[in-house]
């Protein structure tokens, strides 16, 4: 540790630091454009000048390292001065339409102004104009504002792994542009909204929508991957007008993937179900909640009453909150079933015994970017779990990264090893890291049989698996990693032999001392979990008497009734058509949806208005088992009611116990309480397979923007390349110096 | 996104001289060849058009952007078609107080031409380009790669129309 002295105050820190770096650790606030914590030193706006005793120039404070003894003065006349000649360069050619401008009120440049502008500018020459470039249906440019501070083109570069904005031209003629008109197709590239301190990028659905000040700012969280990225919501006039990233670091750090920024179109751009729609002699007939809930529980009474109630299964979105899930999974387990599931994607479920209390990662996703070695099995996190994917690009400054799939991925950082395998082979290859591990640990500590390594009949099971170089590279990779990591991905979890995938990773995760865990569906599927929205396992991991049938059961062989809670199957399932199919042969299906155009409509019988994500109060659990509360944003349109309502009513309905809830939070509460009870009772369990098969299959994944009923109504993502499947691969393999200043 | 495009654009000398190139720097780094790679690539093709741009981009593994940044920086690379020949002629202080703006004018009243634009013929292209470094031979100008320099209007007069 050093000690400097900042405008008199003395400051002990790590050496090393920039000054810029230790001044905003106390408070002390420095002017800046282009310094960004999460981005590399540009130092090119020169707004952070500052004095430093000794030096004859006044130095950027985010490019100058503290030493010894500094003495720096960040508001003495010299600094002062400085600061405010470049607040006139920068202001120069800066057009002063902040009455029409979207930054206008949130603007860095506006704010410094205030403070280091002069009044008047003299500047009487004519200021540049610069065209604005189309560059997708997600960002506005108006690049005539752009201060050429280069946070957007270091994002691409550093964060993003794809580089498509750059500084064309140079002198007065230089811009911050793509050169030829070509569209931001990044996952991620709504960052560079927040990231762009003047109005040259601004957000293009909420354009022109609201001002700053009027705007309410309420915290969410966001529902579409196991990341459990925290929203700032701002509302006006019980209106979403936007969403921006609210910072943490134990999950999105400081950024959103667009997902997660745009999905909330879905809110007011869409056909919103209004009131509860019954059908009557196959007639759409609105009618008030009363009847429609009346109509829903009869029904579903009679059916227990006469058939039994294993005849009523229930679905949900793994992005449902896990109040709704909680609540649905005791309206079953009350009318006395345990079909209730919300895996709509997985097709193999023989593991589920074996399995931890909730799908999680091994490893907490600040520690992702930390790992010298991580492998990642049937992971595409680019598509998947965008933020994800920038925690191992970060790792991938020090660390090794490895994919054994069975498609070929596009990802935005460099893999040291790759296997993509036919997805008859997948198995084996997994097996042959698995083996090369195996005989590496049984040698060191000479013992021939695995039983001696806790995994009886291991060797029996890989005795014809054949190990090849890459299988050994694989290995001594993990095993040479001091913080190493295995990661299975979606295409892992949804393949038909995933129970064999999980088992085999397992023995590669403890052979090589790595840590094991899974990318899950959704928002909450950890939350699914918890609350007991899973056939084999009552709420926090309770056993059941009667192990219920899965989501593939139900849609495969069909159920005579159906609830369904915020999902359609017919998209969301892996049995797509014949998920529907099923869904049209049930005798009864009561659909919880937001949606007016929901595939409900097709089959169901009686629809429930409900409220959306933002709509409602409740809590998602991450895959890190990271338990975020929220509240409403806003207001459920019409009829709408948060669907934990509707689910307690129904309860009521059916004369079911303890179902007097008063609000979101005393179902939390429940939850919560029943997980100190019996929480840590549920332990994975090793259990060895007889063969390797060789049937494999890998349903073909949904793509991003698809993945649920609110992505599929966001018109802004749908407008975009990735949206309209027409993904161009523009993205070169990344030089190991990308992240350096200077590199590509 | 290929690393085979460039090779169908340039003939087999060029790619040797790229290789070449690329082959000074570490494997790792061949981005560092960018400058050299777009002058054998201008020199064989006239200039650098998007689809050139592009081809370079990928054959030495940098982002697109990365190309067009280089190539808009440098006066040297032209993004646009020119004619035959490229006259490069320097306006900066030491040449403007030898008389490049008479230079200048005999282009425009002669040719009818101005700095950026090509005679009728397709024959000459007049560049206005900042300091070439040969202060010494004020005023000068630059046919393609050809410095000329103490010019007169006269001297330059009988130069530029011998070129054919």
């Amino acid at each position: 540790m050093v000690t400097i002295e900042i405008n008199g105050q003395q400051i002990e820190a790590e050496p090393g630091s920039m000054i810029i770096e230790v001044a905003d650790a106390h408070g002390i606030t420095i002017p800046r454009f282009c310094y960004h914590k999460k981005l590399s030193v540009a130092a090119n706006c020169r707004m952070c000048l500052v004095e430093v005793e000794g030096m004859r120039k006044p130095l950027p404070a985010c490019a100058t390292p503290i030493a010894d003894g500094m003495n720096i003065k960040t508001g003495s006349n010299m600094a002062k001065d400085a600061q405010k000649s470049v607040m006139e360069f920068l202001l120069i050619n800066h057009p002063l339409d902040c009455p029409i401008c979207d930054q206008g009120g949130e603007c860095e440049l506006q704010d410094l102004a205030l403070g280091y502008g002069r009044d008047v500018s003299r500047f009487s020459e004519d200021k540049r104009v610069v065209a604005d470039k189309d560059i997708g249906p997600l960002i506005e440019t108006e690049m005539t504002r752009c201060i050429h501070c280069t946070r957007c083109v270091r994002f691409g570069r550093e964060i993003a792994g794809i580089r498509e904005m750059g500084a064309v031209g140079r002198g007065e003629h230089m811009q911050i542009s793509t050169f030829i008109e070509k569209s931001v197709d990044s996952e991620v590239s709504g960052n560079i909204i927040d990231l762009c301190p003047v109005g040259a990028l601004t957000a293009k659905p909420s354009r022109y929508q609201a001002r700053a000040w009027e705007m309410t700012q309420y915290d969410s969280v966001s529902p579409h991957d196991c990341i459990g990225s925290n929203l700032h919501v701002h509302v006006r006039r019980n209106q979403v007008i936007r969403v921006a990233p609210k910072e943490n670091e134990a999950a999105n750090e400081v950024w959103l993937s667009d997902r997660d920024r745009f999905s909330y179109e879905s809110l007011t751009k869409s056909k919103r179900l209004l009131a509860p729609m019954i059908k009557q002699n196959g007639e759409w007939v609105e009618t008030d909640w009363e009847t429609a809930l009346e109509r829903a529980a009869s029904k579903l009474n009679m059916l227990a009453q006469t058939d039994g109630a294993e005849h009523i299964g229930a679905l949900t979105s793994p992005s449902a909150t896990t109040e709704e899930m909680y609540l649905l999974q005791k309206v079953m387990r009350g009318l006395g079933s345990n079909n209730v599931d919300h895996r709509l994607r997985n097709t193999d479920f023989s593991w589920q015994h074996n399995e931890a209390l909730y799908p999680e990662l091994g490893i907490e996703l600040s520690e992702l970017e930390e790992v010298d070695a991580c492998l990642l099995i049937g992971a595409n996190l680019r598509k998947q779990q965008p933020l994800a994917a920038l925690r191992i690009r970060k790792a991938t400054r020090h660390g090794s990264i490895a994919s054994i799939g069975v498609r070929k991925i596009y990802n935005n950082f460099r893999l040291k090893h790759e296997i993509v395998a036919e997805q008859e082979q997948w198995l084996e290859q997994i097996a042959g890291v698995a083996k090369y591990l195996l005989n590496k640990a049984e040698q060191a500590e000479d013992i021939d049989t695995s039983d001696n390594l806790g995994f009886e009949g291991l060797d029996a099971l890989l005795s014809s698996v054949n190990i090849d170089q890459k299988h050994a590279d694989i290995g001594e990779m993990l095993l040479n990693g001091d913080k190493s990591s295995v990661v299975l991905g979606l295409h892992a979890v949804e393949f038909n032999h995933a129970a064999h995938i999980r088992m085999l990773a397992k023995v590669i995760a403890k052979l090589s001392d790595s840590s094991y865990g899974l990318m899950s569906h959704g928002g909450n599927s950890a939350g699914a979990y918890l609350a007991g929205a899973i056939p084999h396992r009552a709420t926090a991991g309770a056993d059941v008497q009667e192990v219920g049938a899965d989501a593939y059961q139900m849609l495969d062989q069909g159920k005579r009734a159906f609830v369904l809670l915020k999902t359609e199957p017919g998209k969301d399932s892996v049995l797509a058509d014949k998920a529907k199919q099923s869904l049209v042969n049930a005798e009864f299906v009561v659909a919880l949806s937001c949606f007016a155009d929901d595939e409900a409509f097709e089959y169901a019988d009686v629809v429930l208005p409900i409220a959306s994500f933002l709509e409602t109060a409740g809590s998602y659990v991450n895959v890190n088992g990271l338990w975020q509360d929220f509240t409403a944003s806003v207001t459920a349109p019409g009829q709408a009611k948060p669907a934990w309502k509707v689910l307690r009513v129904l309860g009521n309905l059916l004369n079911l116990k303890n179902f007097d809830y008063v609000s979101a939070q005393d179902v939390m509460q429940e939850v919560k309480g029943r997980m100190s009870a019996v929480g840590d009772k549920v332990k994975p369990k090793w259990q060895c397979a007889d063969n390797l098969p060789t049937d494999g299959w890998s349903p073909e994944p949904i793509t991003i923007y698809q993945i649920d009923a609110w992505t599929r109504r966001s018109p802004s993502l749908q407008a975009t390349a990735m949206g309209q499947g027409r993904e161009e691969l523009k993205r070169p393999p990344l030089s190991p110096f990308h992240n350096i200043i200077g590199g590509v | 996104m290929s690393k085979k495009q460039l090779p169908k654009l340039l003939s087999e000398t060029t790619m040797t001289k790229v290789n070449e190139w690329i082959a000074k720097y570490p494997a790792s780094r061949k981005r560092a060849a960018i400058i050299p790679v777009l002058t054998l690539a201008q020199d064989e093709l006239g200039h650098l058009a998007n689809e050139t741009l592009d081809a370079v981009a990928d054959y030495l593994e940098v982002p697109h952007i990365a190309a067009y940044e280089v190539a808009s920086f440098y006066s040297m690379f032209r993004l646009e078609p020119t004619g035959k020949h490229v006259v490069s002629l320097c306006t900066n202080v030491s040449c403007m107080l030898a008389g490049s703006e008479q230079l200048k004018q005999w282009f425009k009243d002669e040719l009818g031409i101005e700095p950026g634009q090509t005679t009728a013929d397709g024959n000459i292209t007049l560049k206005e380009v900042e300091c070439l470094a040969a202060c010494g031979g004020a005023p000068m100008l630059e046919v393609d790669k050809q410095y000329h320099e103490h010019l007169t209007v006269d001297k330059m007069a009988h130069l530029i129309r011998e070129l054919t």
